[in-house]
């Protein structure tokens, strides 16, 4: 007898049976309530702020052939916010508040010990809280997008082109992997750290710190390492930015959804004296961010790497 | 198979310094109720976990059905019901969208009849569709039991069965155990602390202290093994007792008499108290306790824990 014939059946795959009980749990929870508020506000102003200077950049750029792409990334009047900004500075919250509590909450319910009696792995648990999470932001997400495109359509008539359909699809597909990274980061402090308060608010520091204050940061410790104002300056903030996934991912939408951006380097003005403005295919877009976006799966391979490891280490007890 | 359900040998774990379970040989037959008890912190929770491939071994071996739970894990969890100690489920979910979930990691297709089955089998038919969260401590003991029989194991280990719940709910849960032997030829394991709560259902005992199983049988080997084949008597008398006692021993067959507070204990080689009585009376003594101290869990677990801790 071999053991291949000796093993039993496998199960069906238990991260799905997981993570459909925890699709479930998120539809009904009043969080999702909390996130879908804070998404249309951000739909909104993005309506809003479309509203009011699309026009302006219309009239001024007859031409211009991404002009539906406007309505993501122009900012309303006197504020540097655009849709993009929102999704930024919103997504990893989304991350966060679907993953904070995620093992925490099996352990404070006691709940952990009779889940991981059942025949599945250990990994499963993970696995399936993971996919749940994801699967919620991604319906969410592409729902925000869905309605404030048609709402741009309809108020603005404006009408994508194909182009203009698959950098927008691009761009969702790579913030949906943008809030992943914060949801492993989430379900990894959910992990390592026995409450979910303080998983929540160390996700929440890390999201103030690279997110909001990276920026800031970035340029401080360039101005004091480099001469001011020089190229090396300039190119150092870029390097140092590189370390933060929120400065990352700006550079991606950057690039994603303005078609115009030709590098990511740092460029004298000189270097564009008299450059005709041409756009860059979706292809060579995608290109010149090839190495941001792998970074971001990588960065969200590692942290679940690093729950997946720390979790199998685990008591199962309290 | 007609080998033990369970077979535990030499099993060690340790948690960096301290040792929770030390060389334990434990083996639980087909269709028995082993009751596995000790104190608090005696690794009676570690060994289980190990049977369930939730905790490695430090060494030895552990079989559940013929399989190696830390390689089989799977396997062995398929056949295996399994309630934690303090048991919990989702608050927010029903006590039947409870075992539908458990239904679901066990890949059972089509499980509403069985989860019903399980539900009525521990009563709660008629909570079935209340949160969870407005559950009292003894029903969800019983939910946990029934979570565990959806998957219809072979073998239940139950960890602290009757902790925090009233008496009656013991009771419940007490009865339940023997149906679930008598009707479904189940093989149980459980564990307590409450030695008296869980003796009556339990066809061997192993006690468990600090890591090592002490002594491991039924309840009247264990009581003969600890008495050595003697017979203790208490005896109260109302008046002088220093005399009563010297009476007490010039009996032929008792070996010796100790004191314990008012009363006297007279080791004997078998039950003497009619001798005893007589002696005393004739003698003018007013006899107010007369006693064959009982084969009680409670005291055998006591003498076995002092003996071991001094």
């Amino acid at each position: 007898m071999n053991a291949l014939t000796e093993a039993p059946a496998r199960p069906p795959a238990g991260w799905r049976a997981v993570a459909r009980k925890e699709i479930a749990d998120h539809l009904r929870s009043a969080r999702l309530l909390v996130v879908a508020a804070l998404l249309a506000l951000t739909g909104i102003a993005a309506v809003y702020a479309a509203g009011g200077r699309i026009r302006d950049v219309a009239a001024q750029a007859s031409d211009d052939p991404s002009l539906f792409l406007k309505l993501f990334t122009v900012a309303i009047e006197n504020t540097p916010f655009a849709f993009v900004n929102f999704v930024a500075l919103i997504g990893p919250l989304l991350g966060i508040a679907f993953g904070f509590d995620a093992i925490s909450s099996e352990r404070a319910q006691r709940t952990l010990p009779r889940l991981l009696a059942q025949p599945i792995h250990r990994d499963d648990v993970v696995n399936g809280k993971f996919v749940a999470g994801l699967a919620v932001i991604g319906m969410l997400l592409t729902a925000l997008m869905a309605i404030v495109a048609a709402v741009g359509m309809v108020r603005l008539g404006v009408v994508p082109r194909a182009e203009d359909i698959g950098r927008l699809l691009v761009y969702l597909l790579v913030s949906i992997v943008y809030i992943g990274v914060w949801l492993a980061f989430a379900l990894m402090l959910s992990i390592l750290l026995q409450r979910a308060a303080t998983a929540a608010l160390t996700a929440i520091g890390a999201w103030l710190v690279l997110s909001l204050l990276a920026g800031l940061l970035v340029q401080i410790a360039a101005g004091l390492l480099a001469e001011p104002g020089s190229v090396a300056e300039a190119e150092l903030q870029q390097a140092l930015g590189r370390a933060s996934p929120a400065l990352v991912y700006e550079e991606v939408t950057a690039a994603l959804l303005t078609p115009e951006l030709r590098t990511l380097g740092v460029i004298l003005p000189e270097q564009t004296f008299r450059a005709v403005p041409t756009q860059l295919p979706l292809g060579e877009s995608m290109l010149l961010v090839w190495p941001q976006m792998a970074g971001l799966v990588a960065l969200t391979v590692v942290l679940f790497a690093v729950a997946y490891v720390s979790f199998l280490r685990q008591e199962v007890r309290v | 198979m007609d080998g033990p359900v369970i077979s535990i040998q030499g099993l060690t774990k340790r948690y960096g310094e301290v040792t929770a379970v030390r060389d334990l040989d434990l083996e639980v037959r087909r269709g028995e109720v082993y009751g596995l008890l000790g104190p608090n912190g005696a690794g009676k929770t570690t060994t289980i976990l190990t049977l369930l491939g939730l905790c490695e071994p430090t060494a030895g071996s552990v079989r559940v059905l013929g399989l190696d739970p830390a390689r089989e894990a799977v396997a062995v969890k398929r056949q295996v019901g399994y309630v934690p100690d303090s048991v919990g489920f989702y608050p927010t979910l029903t006590g039947r969208e409870n075992l539908r979930y458990t239904a679901r990691l066990n890949g059972i297709r089509s499980a509403e009849d069985r989860i019903a089955d399980a539900l009525e089998q521990v009563g709660l038919a008629d909570a079935a569709d209340t949160r969870a969260g407005a559950y009292s401590r003894g029903m969800v003991q019983r939910l946990g039991i029934a979570d565990a029989l959806v998957k219809r194991p072979s073998v239940m280990i139950l960890d602290e069965p009757t902790i925090a719940i009233d008496p009656e709910g013991v009771q419940r849960v007490l009865a339940l155990i023997r149906t679930l032997r008598a009707e479904h030829g189940m093989t149980i394991l459980l564990s307590s602390h409450l030695l008296h709560q869980v003796q009556e259902v339990c066809d061997r005992v192993g006690i468990f202290v600090r890591g090592r199983l002490v002594a491991d049988g039924s309840v009247e080997e264990l009581s003969r093994r600890l008495s050595g084949g003697r017979t203790v008597v208490e005896v109260g008398v109302a008046d002088d007792a220093g005399t009563a006692a010297q009476r007490v021993a010039k009996l032929d067959g008792v070996q010796e008499v100790e004191r314990e507070g008012d009363l006297l204990l007279a080791v004997c080689e078998q039950d003497m108290r009619g001798r005893i009585a007589d002696a005393l009376t004739t003698a003018g003594h007013t006899l107010l306790h007369l006693r064959q101290r009982s084969s009680h869990l409670d005291e055998i677990y006591h003498r076995y824990f002092h003996e071991r801790t001094d």
